[in-house]
């Protein structure tokens, strides 16, 4: 098991949170922070980088819908990118890439997320 | 506390390409269910359905936690879990019904219920889950359309302060408008008794010396979906009500 660490850069308006290592339940405190300090920066958008993660099971999934009901709530965008086939096969699963839009790399998600 | 600095001019790297630790747990996306792997339940409602999780649902979306501490046990959360898995509608309250999939609790698998709206009531909702995920130490189900609930659910097990603890957490949102307003009028109570006694039931068979569980409920959204309304034309509550009220006319009818 490795640690969850999550990465925070901008581009303009919109942020790209940097999502590696494991991503569980544990997780909540770590990836709930990023996302606060990528709104209190004042992004509209938010790119959800997938490429360094290494496992995620059922209650990582579970906190992507807190974060994307968190983001509703702010009106903010997410979006996501990096996803291995594997990773894109789990949000289609779980239907969560009805409400999170996947892009196929970062370039992509920004210039949607400002579009 | 893992939350990283910017890093400026870094290169994007490129998504992982060797299979995930966690690849084998994982369901493979299904466009529509088949409920092909089950016997013994009378209704199949699932087939053809697709699964429906809490993005999809109508009403507000709930965290719900039930936690049993095994006192007095030295199962491990491995075999705990197992246990679940393989005995799973042991430990459901009377008067409910799962039937699970003849390959087991695995991933992709599907299993069919049938639940009592109401303690005691001899209509049953036929419903069923999708597991969606699985491994040695939690797996969760994912409802179906026409669910009352849209739902994800995971049960496991793990170590606390020496003891193992059972956990079945809920994230869900009642599927269409019917199905909220009889989650207010008590069927949230009745979903969180239900789940109370099958962990209390679960604590007993693992050899736990009277059991309590400890229930936790988080409003993680209070904001009902309007545009999912129109899930109520699915609704297994709404199908189940329609098959009572005209039960009459088909006696009639059959007797000729």
């Amino acid at each position: 098991m490795s640690a969850t660490t999550i990465g925070l850069d901008r581009q303009g308006s919109v942020a790209i949170l940097r999502i590696a290592g494991d991503v569980t339940s544990g997780s909540e405190a770590d990836l709930m922070d990023g996302f606060t300090r990528a709104v209190d920066g004042g992004a509209r958008a938010v790119v959800l980088d997938f490429a360094g993660m290494e496992y995620m099971n059922s209650g990582g999934i579970g906190l992507l819908v807190t974060l994307l009901v968190r983001a509703q709530r702010s009106g903010v965008r997410l979006l996501a990118t990096g996803l291995s086939d594997h990773y894109h096969e789990i949000l289609s699963l779980t239907r969560l890439d009805e409400a999170i839009t996947i892009h196929a790399d970062e370039a992509a998600a920004v210039a949607a997320a400002e579009g | 506390m893992a939350t990283t600095e910017p890093t400026p001019n870094r290169e994007p790297v490129p998504p992982a390409t060797t299979p995930s630790r966690d690849a084998a747990n994982w369901a493979k996306p299904v466009d529509r269910l088949s409920a092909a792997g089950v016997s013994g339940a009378k209704v199949d409602s699932v087939s053809g359905k697709r699964v429906s999780g809490p993005l999809q649902g109508f009403g507000q979306l709930w965290q719900k936690t039930f936690r049993v501490r095994l006192e007095g046990s030295d199962l491990t959360p491995e075999q705990v879990v197992a246990a679940w898995k393989d005995k799973f509608p042991t430990f459901w309250p009377k008067g409910s019904r799962f039937y699970a999939p003849l390959a087991g609790i695995a991933p992709g698998e599907v299993a069919l219920l049938d639940v009592a709206p109401v303690p005691g009531s001899p209509v049953k909702l036929s419903t069923g889950v999708m597991v969606i995920y699985a491994d040695d130490e939690s797996f969760t189900f994912m409802t179906p359309e026409g669910h009352t609930l849209s739902a994800w659910i995971t049960f496991s097990a793990f170590r606390d302060g020496g003891v193992t603890v059972a956990q079945a957490q809920a994230l869900e949102r009642t599927s269409d408008p019917f199905d909220e307003l009889a989650y207010i009028l008590g069927g949230n109570r009745m979903n969180n008794n239900f789940w109370r006694d099958t962990l209390r039931n679960l604590g007993l068979a693992m050899g736990a010396t009277d059991p309590e569980v400890e229930i936790q409920v988080v409003c993680i959204d209070r904001k009902r979906q309007w545009r999912q309304a129109r899930n109520v034309r699915n609704s297994a509550t709404l199908r189940t009500a329609r098959h009572t009220i005209t039960a009459p006319v088909r006696w009639i009818t059959r007797r000729g």
